[in-house]
């Protein structure tokens, strides 16, 4: 009797140890969930979702607090990624953060760039480049297309310009499906 | 020695199909010049990788030969002017593409004179070290001729690690209709084995096999005859078999040597070149001029007089239908390049470029438009031809549904899109192009995510630079709180060390920052009633206005170029 409960509390005592101690060792640093929301979304960083970036809405969806279909430039693919990473319903696009337009990159038009620096300050991405009084203008690889360089600018000099398709970025479409009759034109 | 009799051993590769060949057509007649235009329409993008650069303006006079634009970037080839004339445009034209797009060309009218630009041709190649020859054949705008336009002199650098043991010249011409390999094989033969002398010099390679197909038995003898008693050099006569043509299978077919997945030829030690290629590359060294014009097959059942042409670049292909007397009426669908991998064109006004080896104007009847697509039944025909022995039903099945990364487990990438699958198919499914579709999308999402991870990681930097310069002001304001009580016990000491003196001129600035930002904002008020004022137009200029410049506008750096070689990989077009 009292050597099985020795026995029992000697084993109790050492896993508790081991549990302790892979506790301490191998805790895992943040959440692995909010990495995974993360490197589905666009990285626009517009706020459009409400949420001040990517990062802290991938946050909010980990915690339940959003939902996965509030990222307008992520569009249709990332509400699907996401439905699938978290094994939920794909919903549609909530139409209150706005609706997908094509991808855009800010331009500076340098003639009227009074050179405030409001917009550098905004840029989520670092992608403008200038200083005070000197003209600016973007980086265009760099530009994520998220608008927020338009409201600081006390000129309106800044248009958001559709990036364009040429033979390096066009693509081939998807095959146009069969018309649904016409197995029935074949049989007939 | 030369061998045209004597038997050697030859490989097969999987599957295959032989489709109705449809060549004698085009080779009754001999080959002629095709007529000079009164434009010729040059796009910048001619080849695989970057565009090239105009180097000429609106006006200029351009002599034949000159270079017109230069190439950008390694991935890139020059173009020259085909003839002489005057540069009348330099705007987006439409190009032969699948895509039916627009892009920037150059375009020329020609005076009729065709002066040649003054040129220099290099003597002795064999004593020209090999990479001056490689810059020589990329300064005369030479690019793969099969189709697939990858600029040749790439393909003629040794890899460091792997000796060239094999050259192979495909005069192959797989493909049904096309027939201008052949037609050049035929007449001109002598300047495919020089172009293949300068190849094997370039590269050094141990032995070199020009590869034809035997349904071309005069060109076979007549390349047999110019290559008799050339060491090291072999002519290969191979069964005709569609897709024999594409550099992998013709590798495999030679040597016995398949090439790696996601490898390429060189990997094993081969080079693989078409023979309109090395005529090119014969013409660049021998008579030191560019290329500016090739070969075109012009068939279909809608031209009376079907045969090949010798045409300038920039032609457009309606000059070449109506030298060829077609039926314009007749034409259901014009395409360039084969019937297996050519591509529909929509207008007849596009010019010819680099890569056109045919124009097929196709009747109705010719086509076999009318067969309805139907579902896959599983049959397996598709897998029996595949040269890569994939799985195209597989393929088809992943690509339709949009699972791109099971598509990609099933080898997708390793499809040379030689439509054999699409040719048996007793269902008339467009297998190829759920495949072209499928890749495409798989390429846009690897670049998206890298533009997203690159924006990841510039947006987490300046969260932690913001961070970083905020904690830097706090401290700042720290520490000029710090010493005011200090400084009431100051006057006592009046040796200020040199802490105190850097502190103080640290106030200093300070203030004078703080009077700068009051200073700009008074400005920026100033620019934002100036900008209203200017974009209402009714204001006129005060002394005020004026006493502010705005800021001059300065070289922008926007035009930054993204010189990414599409598919540099993609240049094992069938020929």
């Amino acid at each position: 009797m009292l050597t099985s409960i020795l026995a029992l509390s000697a084993l109790a005592l050492v896993f508790g140890l081991i549990l302790g101690f892979a506790a301490i060792c191998f805790k895992v640093e943040g959440d692995p969930l909010v990495e995974q929301i993360d490197a589905q979304l666009p990285q626009t960083q517009c706020g459009q979702c409400g949420f001040p970036g990517c990062r802290p809405y991938a946050e909010a969806i980990a915690s339940g607090d959003a939902e996965i279909n509030q990222c307008p430039p992520g569009g249709e693919a990332t509400i699907h990624a996401l439905a699938d990473l978290l094994d939920r319903e794909p919903l549609p696009l909530n139409p209150e953060n706005g609706e997908v337009k094509p991808k855009t990159v800010a331009f500076i038009d340098e003639q009227t760039c009074i050179g405030c620096t409001l917009c550098i300050q905004a840029c989520p991405v670092d992608a403008i480049l200038g200083a005070a009084k000197q003209m600016h203008t973007i980086i265009e690889s760099e530009c994520t297309g998220c608008d927020l360089c338009l409201p600081p600018c006390p000129v309106d000099c800044i248009e958001m310009i559709e990036i364009k398709e040429d033979m390096l970025t066009w693509k081939w479409p998807y095959p146009p499906e069969p018309a649904p009759d016409s197995r029935q034109e074949v049989s007939a | 020695m030369s061998s045209c009799n004597t038997p050697e051993k030859r490989w097969k590769f999987h599957g295959g199909v032989h489709p109705e060949q449809n060549k004698r057509q085009s080779t009754v007649e001999p080959s002629a010049q095709a007529r000079m235009p009164e434009k010729l329409i040059l796009p910048l993008h001619q080849h695989i990788g970057a565009a090239a650069e105009a180097i000429v303006e609106v006006g200029d006079r351009v002599l034949k030969g000159q270079k017109i634009a230069s190439a950008d970037g390694y991935v890139s080839a020059p173009i020259h002017a085909p003839t002489s004339g005057k540069v009348i445009d330099i705007s987006e034209y439409p190009i032969p593409h699948p895509s039916g797009l627009r892009a920037l060309s150059i375009v020329i009218e020609t005076d009729g004179r065709d002066e040649w630009v003054e040129y220099k041709s290099t003597q002795d190649y064999t004593r020209t070290n090999p990479s001056h020859l490689r810059n020589i054949i990329r300064e005369a705008g030479v690019v793969g001729l099969g189709g697939a336009g990858f600029p040749s002199f790439i393909k003629l650098n040794p890899s460091s690690q792997k000796k060239i043991k094999t050259l192979i010249l495909n005069g192959v011409e797989c493909e049904p209709y096309i027939t201008c390999d052949d037609m050049l094989m035929r007449e001109d033969p002598h300047s495919i084995i020089e172009g293949t002398h300068i190849m094997r010099h370039a590269l050094q390679a141990e032995e070199c096999v020009i590869a034809i197909e035997d349904n071309k038995p005069q060109a076979y003898e007549s390349v047999c005859k110019a290559a008799e008693g050339i060491k090291g050099l072999r002519v290969a006569l191979v069964p005709t078999r569609y897709p024999q043509g594409s550099e992998k299978q013709l590798v495999q077919v030679i040597t016995g040597k398949e090439v790696p997945s996601n490898g390429l030829a060189i990997n094993i030690g081969v080079v693989c070149h078409n023979v309109s290629t090395a005529a090119a590359i014969y013409r660049a060294i021998h008579l030191g001029q560019p290329l500016i014009s090739r070969m075109v097959t012009v068939t279909g059942a809608a031209v009376k007089r079907p045969r090949n042409l010798e045409v300038l670049f920039g032609t457009p292909i309606e000059a070449l239908l109506q030298q060829c007397s077609v039926e314009s009426e007749q034409i259901e669908r014009l395409v360039m390049g084969g019937p297996m991998m050519g591509f529909a064109l929509h207008d007849t006004s596009l010019p010819v470029i680099k890569t056109t080896n045919c124009i097929i104007a196709a009747t109705r009847k010719e086509l076999g438009l009318d067969q309805p697509v139907m579902p896959c039944i599983r049959c397996g025909a598709c897998a029996d031809v595949c040269p890569v022995k994939l799985l195209p039903q597989q393929l088809y099945w992943h690509a339709r549904a949009k699972e791109l990364d099971k598509a990609q487990e099933y080898d997708l990438f390793d499809c040379i899109e030689c439509g054999c699958c699409s040719y048996v198919c007793p269902s008339h499914i467009p297998l190829v192009q759920f495949y072209r579709f499928a890749k495409g999308a798989i390429w846009t999402q690897e670049q998206e995510q890298k533009k997203s991870d690159q924006a990841r990681e510039r947006h987490e930097f300046r969260l932690m630079r913001v961070e970083r310069e905020k904690l830097a002001r706090e401290a700042k304001r720290a520490k000029k709180k710090a010493p005011k009580p200090k400084k009431a016990a100051a006057p006592k000491a009046p040796a200020v060390d040199g802490a105190k003196m850097a502190e103080k001129m640290r106030d200093e600035a300070m203030n004078q920052r703080d009077s700068a930002v009051n200073a700009r904002k008074a400005e920026i008020q100033a620019a934002v009633a100036r900008v209203k004022a200017k974009k209402e137009g009714a204001a006129p200029k005060s002394d005020e206005a004026t006493s502010i410049t705005p800021a001059a506008p300065q070289k922008s750096g926007i035009d930054k170029k993204d010189d990414s070689p599409a598919a540099s990989d993609n240049n094992e077009q069938v020929q």
